[in-house]
């Protein structure tokens, strides 16, 4: 049955790069109150999902939605009787504007450039639980990352890229 | 290109990580060009994006560091930088719970939550309110009354989403704010549509009225957000719920209706509600169940996931209505998604007929290896399940599950395979040779003491009645050679019953238990002495009593009876009967497994409600003389639910006397009881000694009293009795609102239900594990036997029921069920009567008009014989 009738849908959001480590993490109540017990929820997590492209699972009688891109591993992580298709429109929007903020470049090197812009954005979409946004194109205009800084680090990559091919030729 | 990117890598190290090494008190370090004019925002932003990565990380920050940052911190305000005092919000919130003094910045948020700059608004709003508190709120109301009903829809949301975490606190101020949320729930935008709704709700979820009236309003305007509507489905199910609400309902109907929405979310959340209400009938359930069989072969992995598991719960109470999906169901087998597969074989298994018994068992065996732990026991108990079901295709699934057993596997999994295998034995006796040599293979290499343990004592007790034994008895020797103490001396114990119950044996278990007898842990040697010397004795009344039928008392109360004893040391030797018997744990129903969690093992033996009582009891200093608490029946009922006072009584049977406990409880908030007694006129013999009275009895609150009434001497047969019941009491009327008593009150009786002492309130129930062992030890002294006929009975079925809650007796060798087309059938029956004497009921069944049934019962004394006998007459 419907446990409560909780707004806050989302228990974690987390992110974790090829080999299972923490890039990010949030975690909305007390499943897992210590760091301890969040860091082997996350390698039971990784262990469970890294190696099949499916997108949903039930671990530890929680709903977990998840999406991987190159070296990135997205979680979002509700309750088995939240609804499944809520949870995974959160992980889209996450995904969507990350993959905007980045230019399509959803690599872990680019987003660990742009962390603040994670942060950010990860604070757009749920607050304590509760949904904020599930559109990714509003996330993205509420960020507002001035392009200024993205812009830098774009040509400064786009340079080293061209530096790098000159020396190959 | 490929090329390319490999050399970059290199160039930069591979997974290079700027955040890697980070060290706090450097980090904290460099927070101080904070203070530096003019303010840098690109290096400031950096360090503020190290610092929330260290506390993402969880790295622990003491009080005064991180108030020192904070306070550093609080500077950047005067910078301009868009995303640096974003940074500095979420910092705010993220240190809220770990610096001091966080208060400060509230000036400076507030500004921002009223500035012109929409892109500050709405994060300064969450910041702010995450560090309020009640007081401060009020001070702020005026701006989040403003901010809620702002057009801006950021400012919108994350003015109520706040409003939404405070209510928990100050839920007060909140509530004043409910106008301003109704107009936003009129917004365009989704999201703040959602959110007003949501926040509407919980300000007046207390409320059933408002709750009814705010469903209306919305289920008839229409929303446009998904999420919203989600939301009033939900909150129409709860409704639905607790109203008891009809499938005529209009709640029920704007369910339904959601089941055309545009949004699959929205679809999906109304089948889901529809499943789970509680009396679905299978005709409102066809249309749910229809639009989650289209979601079966959606492209989107968590569509398919959520409609599975959604029909998998719909199988488990009523299979019939899934039956329609079951090709899409067999579709989903061989699904990429390990989950979604066994979800649908598991419903498959539950709707399934039983000629795809088989083939759905390939093709569970084609994966099994690759799906969680967690998913396999789902597996084991819907096998075990279709078990019950299907009783013929034992020999698959025993093959299948022996299959399971030698896979790798956690506890909880291997757990489950023995359970089940267990259940298969005692419910099919075909199958139990089977089913033993699945296990004894089980055992050669088992890793779980628990388990090896378990299946030892199962060897024990089938063991010896199967044709040849002596092929046990090699698996069990190997126990004592190879494991661990506790598997040693478990198999010590199955090996002293395979000798105690076959005579050709015994000469090789007693050679065998002679080598245990050097074994290094004492626990084994002296189990081994114990049953070599009781074995050498060779008198099966010895062998009834120490090997097959052990200690039936409660372990609890063995240890405070014993204690007791070496307090007050006597001539007399210790009394076992004195000892208050183990009550027959009542078998749990088996709960749904959905949600999984490992359940931690209770470490001490858990009292059991008796123990609870003897210990309640024994706390009334009339109740001192008493002896042992003998047996406390199941509560009865002695008003209907819904009077002015609901009575219930529990009855404590000691050795001469019984103790009636009534649990009353005042359910009128204007009036308080006090001096409560339940007057008892009994019809036979019995003698009221006294009452204790329940001193006060305000509104809702339950409290008992007792009555003490002395059992008949001169007639130990008479044992069922009628008391009639009046409650007396004083009133003392009191004002509802504040519960305070008038000074005066007067006297009052309340008229209850006859009350009524029956056979089983003398009986214990005790299972004697082997019947046959213990009915000889007995023996024939007092044995009586007549015969009777039950006109009115129809069913062998019936009379086993009306027999055995009677009596109040155990029944035993699993002689309750009785196997299908039969005409005759023996019930076993064992329990032990007040004063501690055994005894045991034979009675043989014959259906032909109406029941003919011949009793015949075995005690060490007579009056436990005639007590029957009378009574059943």
């Amino acid at each position: 049955m419907f446990c409560e009738l909780h707004y806050n849908c989302v228990k974690a959001v987390l992110i974790l790069d090829n080999d299972g480590e923490r890039l990010y993490a949030k975690y909305y109540d007390d499943t897992y109150p210590t760091v301890k017990e969040q860091k082997a929820f996350e390698k039971n997590i990784f262990n469970k999902t890294h190696r099949t492209d499916s997108e949903i699972a039930l671990l530890d009688g929680l709903t977990v939605v998840y999406k991987s891109n190159i070296d990135l591993y997205f979680y979002v992580i509700g309750s088995s009787h939240e609804n499944e298709l809520m949870l995974m429109s959160v992980l889209n929007c996450l995904f969507d504007s990350l993959s905007q903020m980045l230019r399509k470049n959803v690599e872990k090197r680019a987003l660990l450039e742009n962390m603040e812009g994670l942060f950010l954005a990860v604070d757009e979409i749920v607050d304590g639980g509760v949904i904020l946004e599930s559109d990714a194109q509003q996330v993205v205009h509420r960020v507002a990352l001035r392009v200024g800084y993205l812009g830098r680090k774009r040509i400064k990559l786009v340079l080293r890229i061209i530096r790098l091919t000159c020396n190959l030729l | 290109m490929i090329k390319k990117f490999d050399k970059k890598d290199e160039e930069s190290g591979s997974g290079s990580n700027p955040f890697q090494h980070l060290e706090k008190s450097a980090v904290l370090q460099e927070a101080r060009i904070f203070n530096e004019t003019p303010i840098n925002p690109r290096r400031c932003l950096h360090i503020l994006t190290k610092i929330i990565y260290l506390l993402n990380q969880g790295e622990h920050f003491g009080t005064t560091e991180a108030t020192e940052a904070f306070f550093a911190m609080t500077r950047l305000f005067q910078s301009n930088d868009q995303t640096l005092r974003r940074m500095c919000y979420l910092t705010i919130k993220e240190m809220a719970n770990i610096s001091e003094d966080v208060i400060i910045v509230t000036s400076s948020l507030t500004k921002d939550m009223t500035g012109k700059e929409d892109i500050y608004r709405g994060p300064a709003i969450r910041a702010l309110c995450r560090i309020t508190d009640t007081t401060m709120l009020q001070a702020i109301e005026r701006y989040m009354k403003q901010a809620i009903v702002d057009k801006v829809p950021s400012v919108s949301s994350s003015a109520l989403v706040s409003s939404l975490h405070m209510v928990k606190m100050s839920y007060d101020v909140v509530k004043r704010w409910v106008n301003e949320a109704q107009e936003a729930a009129s917004s365009d935008n989704i999201m703040v549509q959602y959110h007003a709704l949501g926040l509407l709700y919980h300000l007046r979820k207390n409320d059933r009225l408002a709750v009814t009236k705010m469903l209306n309003t919305f289920t008839k305007s229409g929303l446009k957000s998904p999420f919203a509507y989600c939301m009033l489905i939900r909150i129409a199910s709860r409704l639905l719920e607790e109203t008891d609400g009809g499938h005529d309902s209009p709640l029920f109907d704007f369910i339904e209706g959601c089941l055309r929405n545009k949004h699959e979310m929205v679809v999906y959340e109304a089948a889901s509600a529809i499943v789970h209400l509680p009396n679905c009938r299978a005709r409102e359930l066809a249309p749910a169940v229809s639009v989650l069989q289209l979601f079966c072969s959606s492209p989107k992995a968590a569509l398919r996931y959520a409609a599975v598991r959604t029909l998998n719960k719909v199988a488990m109470k009523h299979p019939s209505a899934v039956t329609a999906c079951n090709l899409d169901l067999e579709n989903l087998i061989t699904d990429s998604n390990r989950s979604i597969a066994t979800l649908a074989i598991t419903t498959l298994l539950k709707t399934g007929s039983e000629s795809s018994v088989d083939r759905l068992m390939k093709q569970i065996s084609s994966f099994v290896s690759e799906i969680s732990d967690e998913f396999k026991v789902v597996v084991v108990q819907a096998i075990s399940a279709l078990c019950q079901k299907y009783p013929r295709k034992h020999s698959v699934m025993m093959n299948f599950l022996s299959n399971m057993l030698r896979d790798d596997g956690g506890f909880e999994y291997k757990r489950a395979i023995v359970d089940c295998i267990i259940g298969f034995i005692e419910e099919n006796p075909e199958s139990k040779e089977t089913g033993l040599a699945h296990l004894c293979e089980f055992i050669e290499d088992c890793e779980h003491t628990v388990l090896a343990t378990r299946i030892l004592h199962l060897l024990g007790k089938e063991g010896p009645r199967t044709p040849t034994p002596s092929k046990y008895i090699r698996f069990i020797f190997n126990r004592v050679i190879l494991e661990s103490e506790a598997v040693r001396a478990a198999a010590v114990s199955a090996l002293a019953k395979f000798g105690a119950q076959n005579d050709d044996l015994l000469p090789s278990v007693l050679v065998l238990l002679q080598r245990c007898m050097m074994d290094s842990d004492d626990e084994v040697r002296d189990r081994a002495t114990f049953y070599m010397n009781v074995l050498q004795q060779k008198q099966k009344a010895l062998n009834a009593a120490y090997i097959f039928n052990g200690l039936t008392v409660s372990v609890p109360g063995l240890e405070k009876s014993l204690h007791q004893y070496t307090l007050e040391p006597s001539e007399k030797p210790f009394d076992m009967k004195s000892v208050p018997l183990a009550t027959t744990p009542i078998n749990e129903l088996k709960t749904e497994l959905t949600p999984i969690v490992t359940t931690k093992l209770p470490e001490k033996v858990a009292p059991s409600r008796q123990d609870i009582y003897q210990e309640q009891l024994s706390a009334i200093p009339e109740f001192k003389g008493l002896g042992p608490l003998f047996k406390s029946s199941d509560p009865v009922q002695l008003t209907e639910a819904e009077t002015e006072y609901v009575v219930r009584c529990i009855k404590h049977t000691f050795t001469n006397h019984i103790v009636f406990q009534f649990d009353c409880t005042n359910t009128l908030n204007d009036q308080l009881l006090q001096k409560v007694i339940v007057q008892m006129e009994p019809s036979e013999a019995y003698e009221v000694v006294h009452y204790v009275p329940a001193a006060n009895l305000p509104y809702n609150q339950p409290s008992s009293c007792y009555t003490l009434v002395r059992l008949p001497d001169e007639d130990p047969t008479a044992v069922s009795c009628t008391f009639s019941c009046t409650m007396k009491y004083l009133v003392r009327d009191c004002d509802p609102n504040t519960g305070e008593p008038d000074e005066d009150g007067y006297d009052d009786e309340y008229l209850l239900e006859d009350l009524e002492v029956t056979v089983a309130d003398h009986i214990q129930k005790v299972l004697k594990p082997n019947f046959g062992a213990a009915w000889e030890e007995v023996g024939d002294d007092f044995e009586k036997e007549e015969t009777f006929a039950l006109a009115s009975v129809k069913t062998l079925e019936e009379a086993i029921n009306n027999i055995i809650s009677f009596l109040g007796m155990q029944p035993c060798e699993r002689t309750d069920k009785v196997p299908e087309n039969k005409n005759s059938h023996v019930l076993l029956l064992a329990g032990v009567f007040r004063g501690g004497h055994d005894i045991l009921v034979r009675s043989r069944l014959a259906l032909a008009d109406g029941v003919t049934m011949q009793v015949t019962v075995r005690s060490k004394d007579e009056i436990p014989v005639d007590v029957i006998l009378a009574s059943v007459g």
